[in-house]
């Protein structure tokens, strides 16, 4: 009895700081990646503006909360952002496609090298990354309202009479919920529709597409405006899920593109699928397992250290170490997508 | 007059010539093939009908109009199809989404053409939830030509349908084509298999270092004695 119990409390112990944490980041860096791995298959270049663009989405959706809180509009359940959103990803998507306009369309017209593309790209994420910073500055922002626990750990101990809590926050909810309905949505788009079908022809196979009369300045400003959408989507759900910090979106543009390459970079499921992969590692790697396996084993086999392989601050070790060693086993990724 | 007609076109790849006032035409419901050794310039000068290539000289016809200055774009939709040699399919998608992809430009429903390219291609039909990259050589061909053919043109251009395939599906590919001709639509074909192209050919054009050195029926051209000695190995 004294065992099973054990048990218990080291499964919810590891599902409150391991597994639901890993679901909601991996659901985060899945949206990120997929608009890289979508840029990368019809652009054909790494776009290292991706993480600032997700700043960018998650700063006008914080301008239009405090919009919309100052007009007294908000909801007792729901985070006023969620209603926000919409409004900030057609603001990043009409800035993003002025952006290809003056900036990329240049090269494309000039059939650039894609190593061309992806230094114009670093010039954008500069030139974001400062945007941003001018708009709302370089503070940490909590834009957060509404309920912030479905589950609180106080209560789930008092319920279950566990020792061990297990909080579940709305917005790790709310993050796997909406990655769940974008993704279903991108394939479905991808899949079923016209424009999807000549999307993923295009990426296969360029200049067969252009003999099929599928045009590239349409086919490119779709991809900027779901890249776009999705970049939004994933800035403000991590926003929310932790805090607003303008650094932080440039910090994570190296888990994304582990992500994207990890899972075969040009193929959106590859994308998801490595999205998890990163979070999981970066987060299992990092967590202190000591009171886990304490719980697990007899009480005399219980580890003096912590448990644990490397310390929080080397987090983005772990995503380095991933790339590196796909990029060396299999550079295809997963789902072997193309070579970068 | 021919319905497709490249008048004394000269031009390359930015540096020197590589065809040399070429002169090739088809006219409907008929097949023109041209032929000749390695580095004759015959892939050249069919990218120049589709104005892949910036001719420096020489003049291309459809239907009795100048289309000289077109984009390939532009000639596609007004009825050029072109198989290219290579990737000439889009591998990740099905049969069905590689068909549905060479009717993009038509708003019309699509069914009818789809269903007489599955007629022609039986094969296909039965594969059409497969993807193309899956197929074997012969069949990924017949999508080739059957994603030309659903934008219902009047002139069809292949590059070598036939490198890389097996005799038997080769016979069956010509087969097929002379169906397509039957249907009246015009056909235009760069072969390395010059006999049996030549065979099945209403007009033939031997090209050698881009210019015309034989012109005339595939029969004549496959009774010349010079023709047979220097292009067709005895």
């Amino acid at each position: 009895m004294e065992n099973s119990i054990d048990l218990l409390n080291a499964l919810v112990l590891i599902s409150n700081y391991v597994l639901i944490p890993s679901l909601s980041y991996g659901s985060q860096l899945a949206l990120g990646a997929v608009g890289v791995t979508l840029v990368f298959g019809i652009l054909r270049f790494a776009n290292f503006a991706h993480g600032e663009l997700m700043g960018l989405g998650c700063t006008a959706t914080i301008f239009f909360t405090w919009w919309f809180q100052s007009m007294g509009i908000s909801h007792s359940f729901f985070p006023t952002a969620l209603f926000a959103m919409p409004f900030a990803m057609l603001i990043t998507i009409l800035l993003v496609l002025a952006i290809d306009r003056s900036v990329f369309r240049f090269y494309r017209l000039n059939k650039s090298r894609p190593v061309t593309f992806v230094v114009a790209s670093v010039g954008v994420m500069f030139m974001l990354n400062g945007l941003v910073r001018m708009l709302i500055g370089t503070d940490e922002i909590i834009f957060r309202d509404g309920q912030k626990f479905l589950i609180k750990a106080g209560l789930f101990k008092k319920m279950t009479g566990l020792n061990e809590g297990l909080a579940l926050k709305q917005t790790q909810v709310l993050t796997v919920v909406l990655a769940v309905v974008a993704v279903f949505l991108l394939f479905l788009f991808l899949q079923r529709t016209r424009t999807g079908k000549a999307m993923r022809a295009y990426s296969d196979n360029e200049d067969l597409a252009l003999l099929s009369g599928i045009s590239t300045e349409r086919i490119v400003m779709v991809t900027w405006i779901i890249a776009a959408s999705l970049a939004t989507l994933a800035g403000v759900l991590y926003g929310l899920d932790k805090s607003f910090k303008p650094i932080v979106y440039f910090h994570l543009l190296l888990p994304i593109f582990a992500s994207a390459i990890v899972g075969g970079i040009g193929h959106p499921l590859g994308a998801i699928l490595g999205g998890y992969i990163v979070a999981f590692s970066e987060i299992t790697v990092t967590y202190a397992f000591k009171k886990f396996i304490t719980y697990i084993v007899p009480a005399n086999f219980a580890p003096e250290g912590l448990g644990q392989l490397l310390s929080t601050e080397y987090k983005f070790a772990v995503s380095f170490l991933i790339l590196v060693l796909v990029l060396l086993v299999r550079p295809t990724g997963i789902f072997r997508g193309r070579v970068l | 007059m021919n319905y497709l007609i490249g008048e004394n076109l000269t031009g390359g790849y930015g540096g020197a010539d590589i065809i040399r006032n070429c002169n090739v035409s088809v006219g409907k419901g008929e097949i023109a093939v041209v032929v000749g050794p390695n580095g004759a310039g015959k892939s050249t000068a069919m990218k120049a009908l589709l104005g892949m290539l910036s001719l420096r000289k020489g003049r291309v016809f459809l239907d009795g109009n100048d289309i000289t200055g077109m984009s390939p774009q532009e000639r596609v939709s007004h009825g050029m199809a072109f198989v290219p040699q290579n990737q000439n399919v889009f591998v990740t998608l099905t049969v069905e989404e590689n068909l549905e992809m060479g009717a993009y430009l038509r708003r019309d429903d699509i069914t009818e053409t789809m269903n007489q390219v599955f007629e022609l291609f039986p094969v296909l039909k039965e594969k059409r939830r497969q993807l193309a990259g899956e197929l074997s050589g012969g069949q990924r061909q017949q999508v080739a030509v059957g994603r030309a053919l659903m934008t219902r043109p009047s002139v069809l251009m292949l590059d070598e349908p036939t490198a890389g395939v097996s005799p038997i599906v080769m016979d069956e590919l010509f087969e097929r084509i002379i169906e397509v001709k039957r249907t009246g639509i015009a056909i235009l074909m760069v072969e390395q298999n010059a006999r049996q192209a030549l065979n099945i050919a209403d007009q033939g054009f031997v090209l050698v270092t881009g210019e015309n050195r034989f012109t005339d029926t595939g029969e004549a051209l496959l009774a010349n004695e010079e023709v047979r000695k220097s292009f067709l190995g005895g």
